[in-house]
């Protein structure tokens, strides 16, 4: 891969580790992972739950600060702590929109937080623009997250992560938790304004079909490891060689027989 | 099907009362399920759940079933006492739950739990049924089931959880299996895993299975019919190898609106719904 030069990408990685847990309990969650994501690229990773691409999400954003590794974001170094100006630079959109806004709070008062936090004066022009970009629009302003559609609570989460105009997107599942019909609106609405703002992005899925749809290139992880990566253009012409990938491949075209028999060896081992 | 169908659904409703309102959620629903595969699908709300429910009588206390007719071989299911759907509850039809961190006793040891479905016997020793018990664990392709047996349910993966829950289902040998989205809480080769374990129960034992969910390919690939719901109604009913050429406009956006790889750069069509939907 060219491309994936670490000097002038936007977030380098370099021998991630994060574990949990001591002693006999000890788990590497994620073992040594390194990529490089490009400004303006949307980066793909993928893999099965408990395959740790969460986990680097959570300690690229800082939420998990037990991590060791070299992690560069917009050519400043991290480190476990992060400061204020970090997270106007980085925000991050989750998976369960119901688990993932505060159910007492109004829209209003959910995107007028990370303003306040960081001294921002313009909140109501800010307010109004950001729920515009988002397709819901200043009608919405006043209201409370069980009045709003799934899709239209994670287009709240989506406001409340770019109010403070980051430069990096971290995506983790944003699509999973909604109907296949709402999905499609969210993705176009992520693919928009991705361009509009020149975002970096990393979208964590399980769904092959989803990142194929957003991203340039991908990292196939399993067992806290990358396993390789790829352009998108190589799930396109069926290339891939890994045969987890070329799993995770099949599977997302829907139910085989005759590929799951092997997946019933597998785990009968 | 040249059988008589296992069951037969005809012009089911179910209502629920709300502060505000009646809410339709079922409106109208007919269908028949043989010694096949037959999935329902359609997005959260379409009343797709609630048909399953219906059918063993599980719907919440605030609902209302009718229907002119529910029939489960020679039972009248809509007729039915509650004692009498002791009965087909768990050994004549069964139902798989969506998630198994919410449908297992979290505070009950596997074993047990799965023995708890053993139909009531005086004569089966505690030895007999720990010895059914771990022939089922290994029927769902267990690879260790003396250790499974013994775990709790937050010491299992979710893969795990699911094939617990089959083997659970399975313990009574149900004619009908009722699968709510037995399969949206698992990673996509774990699932391959569970399908092909439910595929090989309906092509060995010959029981019907409804499968309720929300992903198209999954059912167009799984499935010998399918049921496409719609604001409580079918809106089209296919063979699943021709859901592809579905007729129906709610069915082919919700088909057109799957991003697909190969679909990078381009908009993804989004549904636009059709107030006529509702009333044809």
């Amino acid at each position: 891969m060219t491309d994936s030069t670490p000097e002038n990408a936007m977030i380098s990685v370099r021998d991630l580790r994060v574990s949990f847990g001591s002693g006999a309990g000890l788990v590497h969650a994620v073992d040594g992972v390194s990529f490089n994501v490009q400004p303006g690229e949307t980066y793909g990773l993928v893999g099965e739950s408990g395959c740790g691409k969460s986990t680097i999400l959570r300690a690229l954003c800082g939420l998990n600060p037990n991590w060791s590794g070299d992690v560069t974001i917009g050519g400043e170094a991290m480190t476990p702590v992060r400061t204020r100006s970090f997270y106007r630079r980085v925000q991050m959109v989750f998976q369960d929109p119901y688990g993932s806004l505060h159910p007492r709070h109004t829209v209003n008062t959910t995107l007028t937080e990370p303003l306040k936090i960081h001294g921002i004066g313009d909140a109501d022009e800010r307010i109004t623009r950001v729920l515009v970009q988002v397709g819901l629009g200043p009608a919405f302003r006043y209201r409370y997250p069980h009045q709003l559609s799934g899709g239209q609570r994670q287009r709240l989460a989506i406001a409340r992560a770019l109010i403070l105009e980051p430069q990096v997107l971290l995506l983790d599942e944003p699509t999973s938790a909604l109907d296949v019909s709402v999905q499609a609106e969210i993705l176009n609405l992520l693919v928009d304004l991705r361009e509009r703002l020149g975002l970096t992005c990393i979208l964590v899925s399980h769904d092959l079909a989803v990142v194929a749809h957003m991203c340039d290139r991908l990292g196939v992880m399993n067992a806290g490891k990358m396993l390789e990566e790829l352009p998108v253009t190589a799930l396109e012409d069926d290339s891939p060689t890994h045969p987890y990938t070329r799993q995770l491949l099949a599977a997302s075209l829907g139910y085989d027989r005759r590929l799951a028999s092997t997946a019933v060896e597998d785990i009968e081992g | 099907m040249s059988e008589s169908p296992q069951l037969l659904v005809e012009d089911l409703h179910v209502r629920f009362r709300t502060p505000q309102r009646m809410v339709h959620a079922v409106r109208g629903v007919s269908f028949s399920v043989g010694r096949e595969k037959v999935g329902i699908v359609g997005e959260s709300g379409s009343g797709k759940s609630q048909t399953g429910r219906a059918i063993l009588k599980l719907t919440p206390p605030n609902g209302t079933v009718s229907a002119k007719r529910l029939q489960f071989q020679e039972l009248d299911i809509a007729g039915a006492s509650e004692r009498e759907m002791l009965k087909v509850r768990g050994s004549r039809i069964s139902m798989i739950m969506q998630d198994p961190k919410y449908a297992l006793d979290p505070v009950m040891r596997v074993g047990a739990q799965i023995a708890e479905a053993i139909p009531e016997s005086p004569r089966t020793s505690a030895a007999e049924k720990r010895d059914k018990v771990m022939a089922m664990l290994e029927a769902v392709h267990i690879r260790n089931p003396a250790r499974v047996h013994d775990l709790y349910p937050h010491e299992v993966s979710g893969g795990m959880g699911q094939r617990i829950m089959i083997a659970m289902m399975l313990m009574a040998d149900p004619d009908l299996l009722i699968a709510d989205e037995p399969t949206s809480a698992l990673d996509v080769t774990v699932r391959m895993q569970v399908l092909a374990i439910l595929d090989d129960l309906v092509t060995r034992r010959g029981l019907g299975l409804i499968f309720i969910s929300h992903d198209l390919n999954l059912v167009a690939t799984f499935c010998d019919r399918v049921l496409i719901m719609y604001a409580g109604r079918i809106v089209e009913e296919c063979a699943a190898a021709d859901l592809q050429n579905a007729k129906h406009p709610y069915t082919r956006g919700l088909l057109a609106s799957l991003p697909r790889i190969g679909s990078r750069h381009q908009k993804l069509a989004v549904l636009n719904r059709d107030p006529a939907w509702l009333n044809d």
